[in-house]
């Protein structure tokens, strides 16, 4: 009791500074506990370096060396100065040689090229006979930043390449005519690209959100004791956790399509139910991987942050905001990672392409392997006592 | 089943650090089935650690045992189905209302008419009408006893209750004990840990633990016996008297109680030698007396804190 009357004048004299001794204590306090956080920490450093990093290596808006498939109907010499000519212009890289229209289709529309070139029959005659015989350059226009700049400077840079060429020789002009096809865009609109990506984006952001706190929010509201003092087992929680908000994500893809198709005017040219069936597998792989992150997280804020640094180059390193081709490998590595990438190429090929099962089955098994491995790791993260 | 020797729960050298300190130490004990058994010591003494030992949620260091006749190592799902286990934090859902809590525990048991079970347990707890309430707004007593239902809804055969009683006013206190031995009468056992006094002298058998070494088990009056503690209780003008005996040879212990002061030690002679100049003050009455349980804990923590700290 003597101590509180002790101190009492002293503390009258100070208080007349004490609107910065309060902001300073509460400062104080704010920079100890930022200091604990190691999340936080973690965050202040990575996210401008992963920022600049993708962004200054990783991001291309003029890509070159575009996975490119070549329809060869005819096999001659100058098919192939014309098709190391293409090459040459750093633009194409060839990946596929078919001689089947409908192989050089499903490559275009799985999205495994994003280039076609197709050397018609009699190619070699009807140019030395003078005819002018068109070349056709097929290109994937759902992503009209990687497809423009290829094909705008196409005419000039072939007919640089092929100046030395035996046959064309210094003619002043090409002997034959490149015919430029902008499939499934032709008008190059954006918003034909970029709505179906937003499905897949908005749903990441939403999904992922839901259930990183889910975990945390049992630990930091007490109830994650008494629930493991049930009967209950680690997947059992997890699937009860995703199940409900399956619907949720549902729902939310619903209109973001509707809101597509009525108000933008983005076509669906693929299976709805194909659309359906594997938006809900991408709902579930993003709910799986932000549980899993909940399994991770020590609070709230960390889940939150985690989700975020995920949503970051998910964004970036996908293909929604950049062309993936025109990444460097590694980046494309990372970006395999990423649910998103997959779902990208399913949502603009079902949509925009009138993609089949058969041409996206590679994407919707990466999107399965992806969801089976995040809950894995959830399960076995999932800490069945308090230890 | 479940190990018909009438033996509830039976550990041997339960050990659990964290961290490098050691918060439970070679602790063992035996609880007799149908036996409300108090688990005493005050805050940090590994009372709340060694209940979740007992129902899985942590694995010991080092020690072994069986509850229900279950080993707490291998066979911590199997027990789960038959404890319920109350935590000192409420831990049903706050968002939840009180009926959808009780169907959500029905279920995770298994039960097979949650609804019904639910149904049942919010007329046996006697909040009938207040089942579409939030459980978070339930008053402090209220909660408890909710906890406790859901607790009991699976029909368990043990519950482990830890401070159940932590902050709730002594009206909601005496009902939620009346409820325990209500439970017991049916057979059921239950370990419960407590701060109070008056709810100790409640249990057929209590223990006292601190600093993670369990210092005392038996009936209340076995613990106050094995203490061999003498107690001089004064009444009158206490003056500065208590600061006077502290510390003196054979004073183990001062402590008021109210208007009177508790003087124990268990060196009965050289207790009442330092206490004789006292004895014939006017105005101070002395009477030699048995020691609180209170008495006997305190002086139990006092030196448990010499012998490990």
């Amino acid at each position: 009791m003597s101590t509180i009357q002790a101190t009492g004048p002293e503390r009258e004299i100070r208080d007349r500074f004490g609107f910065w001794r309060r902001t300073y204590a509460m400062m104080a306090k704010e920079f100890i506990q930022l200091r604990r956080d190691r999340v936080s920490f973690a965050m202040i450093v990575a996210i401008p370096v992963m920022q600049l990093l993708l962004f200054g290596y990783a991001i291309n808006t003029t890509p070159h060396h575009l996975p490119s498939a070549v329809l060869i109907q005819e096999e001659s010499d100058l098919a192939r100065s014309v098709l190391k000519a293409l090459e040459n212009t750093a633009y194409f890289r060839f990946v596929y040689e078919v001689h089947d229209v409908d192989d050089f289709d499903n490559l275009l529309k799985s999205g495994k090229v994003l280039f076609g070139v197709e050397i018609p029959r009699g190619f070699e005659r009807a140019v030395r006979r003078g005819d002018k015989p068109a070349l056709l350059v097929a290109a994937d226009a759902t992503d009209p930043v990687a497809a423009s700049s290829a094909l705008g400077s196409l005419g000039m840079l072939v007919q640089t390449a092929l100046q030395h060429d035996l046959y064309i020789g210094d003619a002043p002009a090409l002997p034959f005519e490149i015919r430029a096809h902008a499939r499934y865009n032709p008008a190059a609109e954006s918003r034909l690209n970029i709505v179906p990506g937003l499905v897949g984006t908005i749903l990441t952001m939403t999904m992922l959100i839901f259930t990183a706190l889910s975990v945390t929010r049992e630990i930091e509201r007490g109830t994650m004791e008494s629930l493991l003092s049930m009967p209950i087992k680690p997947v059992e929680v997890m699937l009860g956790k995703i199940i409900p908000y399956i619907l949720v994500g549902f729902i939310q893809a619903f209109l973001i399509v509707n809101i597509g198709v009525f108000l933008f005017g983005v076509p669906v040219l693929g299976n709805l139910l194909l659309l359906a069936t594997l938006s809900t597998l991408f709902i579930a792989a993003n709910l799986a991987i932000g549980y899993t992150f909940s399994t991770i997280a020590q609070n709230q804020l960390q889940a939150i942050q985690m989700s975020f640094m995920f949503f970051l180059p998910s964004i970036l390193l996908s293909g929604f905001m950049f062309p993936f081709a025109g990444m460097p490998a590694w980046a494309q590595y990372v970006g395999e990672c990423l649910p998103l990438t997959h779902y990208l190429r399913i949502v603009r090929a079902i949509m925009l392409k009138g993609a089949t099962m058969q041409n996206v089955r590679f994407d919707t098994l990466a999107l399965a392997a992806l969801m089976l491995l995040a809950m894995t790791i959830a399960v076995t993260r999932f800490r069945r006592t308090l230890d | 089943m479940n190990g018909g020797n009438g033996i509830a729960i039976d550990v041997k050298g339960l050990s659990k650090s964290f961290g490098g300190r050691e918060v439970v130490h070679d602790l063992s004990m035996q609880v007799r089935r149908g036996s409300i058994y108090g688990f005493l010591g005050p805050n940090g003494s590994g009372k709340t650690t060694t209940i979740r030992i007992l129902c899985g949620l942590l694995t010991p260091d080092s020690g072994e045992g069986t509850c229900l006749g279950y080993d707490i190592r291998r066979d911590a799902e199997k027990i789960k189905r038959q404890v319920g286990y109350m935590t000192q934090r409420f831990s049903l859902y706050q968002d939840l209302s009180v009926r959808e809590n009780l169907e959500f525990v029905a279920r995770l048991y298994g039960l097979a008419d949650a609804r019904g079970a639910a149904r049942d347990m919010v007329k046996r707890l006697g909040l009938s009408g207040r089942e579409g309430q939030l459980a978070g707004e339930l008053s402090g007593g209220w909660k408890q006893r909710l906890a406790l239902g859901a607790c009991t809804l699976p029909n368990p055969q043990l519950l482990l209750l830890d401070e159940p009683t932590a902050g709730v006013d002594p009206k909601a206190r005496r009902d939620f004990w009346n409820e325990i031995h209500a439970l017991a009468a049916e057979g059921l056992t239950v370990l419960v840990s407590t701060h109070y006094m008056d709810e100790a002298e409640r249990c057929h058998e209590i223990a006292y633990i601190a600093y993670g070494h369990l210092l005392a088990r038996g009936t209340v009056d076995e613990v106050i016996a094995k203490s061999a503690l003498t107690t001089y209780t004064v009444t009158g003008e206490l003056g500065g008297l208590a600061a006077e005996l502290d510390g003196k040879p054979g004073v183990d212990m001062v402590a008021p109680f109210g208007t009177s002061l508790h003087v124990s030690g268990r060196d009965v002679a050289a207790l009442e030698a330092s206490i004789a100049p006292w004895r014939e003050t006017s105005g101070l009455h002395w009477q030699k007396s048995h020691p609180s349980l209170e008495d006997v804990f305190i002086e139990l923590m006092n030196r448990s804190r010499d012998n490990f700290q």
